[in-house]
């Protein structure tokens, strides 16, 4: 964490050169350059960022758009063209004609954005109370990590799942379409907070005592002042480790929920969306529908899960 | 000790009362319990005579104080859908999950075990890193597609094992039991390694840097320096040793087991409470979905307790810590 210390009080009005030189010199940098397991996992990550990102620009084929498809182009194997339209199908087509190479495009990226969400959804709220209950100590403590125990000892997916059913018992079904993406998102938000909410407070009992949040509180600084300028940033070590390997978690839990029936409806569909209706045709015979979807989920989860990996040694003071 | 004993069941209370909170407000405030009595032409006067009956007009604590005594007498209401009492329900189906969480927490214990003390006798042989790898993989997968990929591999490529369903079941009565024909002993096959794998994976990287670090100790040493052969240092002083953690481990694994069964059984159709639950889910069956709720706290709850009062049992360090508190 030394390149957090390192960095001067922001009055000094740095300029971009000088943030850079700083970048370069700090050890996370330096862990970075050496390993090729960081480097190789965080191009593939920027590529299907990227990827997901421009969707409308890269994608060949408009894939949720009905205009779009042919139905003559139905069940192309891969690198075959389709009979209507005689486009390449690189990676085949569904039945409704669909290209799956550009169904990726925009399924990774409903996945990415629902992943994010979520990661920061949960961040901030266990951020939050991880400060206020590490800072605050007495009973408010003993309640939210009473509260994060109890989560703790349940799986994500199985809390995801309830606040999933509760929301569709409370949202009119006529409305469900337009808000399942922000169900998912706090679905999962909400199953993953306790962990950062722990982190958070353990790291906040240590830093409470030390000299500076005392001179900070003797100069009359707030409560939320000092949680919020002095404190948070020396404990975001840990959490931004625990917040990628959530992320490969989160979207492994999309994907999960979307495969069960209970995620994002099939007119937006996520990688996990993409495999449900894959599966289908699996039996008679037509691979490449789930397989790529597949594919493409397993490398995005893996790539994130290496990149959490280094993060957390590069981060850890007891290995260098 | 026995402080240490009240003080947990204490806990496991605390936290049942907080499920059963929780599973009576989704009952009570999410759902409506006069739904399944009324249709549309019942009156007004009908419906409200109907919910005085039914008590919904008490304070909430009278009615949260029924709502546990009624739990703790296996009545959890009617569903919406299927019209059935929801007990009856769910103890049709218990047996099939039971089973299939036993299969697969054998099959994680029987391979997973094994694998880890090769791997961690011999971590730089070229097996023990295959095992490594294939172990980062098995976390990677989601549960669902390591499910599909065992059907299309054994199902549909070769025709080996059947894709879906629980078949040979033979009724006992009380319980249906799926063990007692090979039909039934072959459609458990694809579901429980399906379900048991993360657990495996989880128990081999534990044994393994447990052996590990075992081997490194002083006891271990001088073990093999008074002389005593390679099986008995490894197993008899070694194994032992690592076997504490991976019992505790293994315990609460079972919680998360019968939790994740919901992704294995609807990936094979299996008929247990997961796929129940799913079903409840999507079709917003409030009753079913808390008496699964209180059940499966119960289940973790009761897990965990049995668990760390053996592991007290076991390590009088943890015992000690509990007088001197």
């Amino acid at each position: 964490m030394s390149h957090l210390a390192a960095t001067p009080p922001p009055r000094l009005k740095l300029t971009l050169k000088d943030r850079v030189a700083i970048w370069r010199d700090s050890d996370l940098w330096l862990s970075f350059k050496a390993s090729p397991v960081a480097i190789l996992s965080t191009a593939v990550t920027l590529l299907i960022v990227i990827a997901a990102i421009f969707a409308d620009v890269l994608a060949p084929q408009n894939a949720f758009d009905p205009v779009a498809l042919n139905l003559l182009d139905g069940f192309a194997h891969p690198m075959e063209r389709g009979m209507g339209s005689s486009m390449l199908f690189v990676m085949g087509s569904d039945e409704q004609g669909r290209d799956i190479f550009s169904a990726l495009f925009y399924g990774t990226r409903l996945s990415l954005l629902v992943g994010v969400a979520s990661v920061i959804f949960s961040m901030v709220l266990g951020i939050g109370l991880g400060l206020i209950a590490g800072y605050r100590g007495g009973k408010i403590e003993m309640l939210i990590m009473r509260v994060a125990d109890i989560q703790l000892s349940f799986p994500a997916i199985l809390i995801a799942l309830l606040i999933f059913g509760v929301a569709r018992g409370l949202i009119p079904p006529q409305q469900y379409e337009t808000t399942a993406v922000f169900v998912i998102i706090i679905a999962i938000g909400l199953s993953n907070w306790a962990q950062h909410a722990r982190t958070v407070r353990a790291s906040t009992l240590v830093e409470r005592n030390k000299e500076y949040v005392q001179a900070a509180r003797l100069m009359g600084i707030s409560g939320f002042g000092i949680m919020a300028r002095h404190v948070l940033p020396n404990v975001m070590g840990p959490v931004l480790v625990i917040a990628t390997i959530n992320l490969a978690l989160a979207i492994i839990e999309e994907a999960t929920l979307s495969f069960l029936g209970v995620g994002l409806p099939i007119t937006q569909p996520s990688l996990g969306t993409l495999i449900r209706s894959g599966q289908k045709y699996l039996l008679s015979g037509e691979w490449w529908i789930l397989l790529f979807p597949a594919m493409i989920l397993v490398i995005l989860a893996l790539a994130i899960n290496l990149l959490g990996d280094w993060l957390r040694d590069a981060l850890n003071p007891k290995l260098r | 000790m026995l402080a240490f004993i009240l003080r947990r069941i204490g806990q496991a209370i605390l936290v049942l009362l907080t499920v059963a909170l929780i599973s009576f407000s989704l009952f009570r405030f999410v759902g409506d319990p006069t739904q399944q009595m009324t249709s549309q032409d019942t009156t007004l006067e009908e419906r409200l005579q109907i919910r005085k009956n039914l008590g919904l007009d008490d304070p909430v604590v009278v009615q949260f104080a029924r709502f546990i005594g009624n739990a703790a007498r296996f009545d959890f209401g009617v569903s919406y859908q299927n019209r059935q009492p929801v007990a009856k329900l769910i103890g049709d189906r218990f047996p099939a999950t039971m089973e299939l969480a036993f299969a697969s927490a054998m099959f994680a214990l029987l391979v997973g075990i094994p694998m880890g003390v090769y791997a961690g006798l011999k971590p730089n042989s070229w097996l023990a890193r295959l095992f490594q790898t294939v172990s980062l993989v098995g976390i990677s997968l989601p549960t669902f597609l390591i499910g599909i990929l065992l059907i299309f591999i054994f199902s549909v490529s070769f025709g080996l094992l059947p894709s879906f369903g629980r078949q040979g079941v033979i009724n006992l009565g009380f319980w249906s039991t799926g063990f007692l024909t090979w039909e039934g002993i072959r459609s458990l096959i694809l579901p429980s390694i399906t379900l048991g794998l993360f657990q495996m994976t989880l128990i081999m990287r534990l044994v393994r840097s447990e052996m590990m670090e075992v081997l490194r100790t002083d006891y271990v040493k001088f073990a093999k320096a008074r002389g005593l052969t390679p099986r008995a240092v490894n197993y008899r002083h070694a194994l032992k040793n690592t076997l504490i953690p991976v019992i505790t481990i293994t315990g609460l694994q079972l919680g998360s087991i019968i939790a994740f069964a919901i992704i294995t059984e609807t990936v094979f159709q299996w008929p247990g409470m997961g796929l129940m639950f799913l079903q409840a889910v999507q079709t917003v069956d409030i009753p079913i979905m808390s008496a699964y709720l209180l059940l499966v706290a119960t289940l973790f709850v009761l897990i965990n307790l049995i668990v760390d009062l053996l592991y007290a049992l076991v390590d009088p360090r943890i015992r000690l810590s509990g007088k001197a508190a």
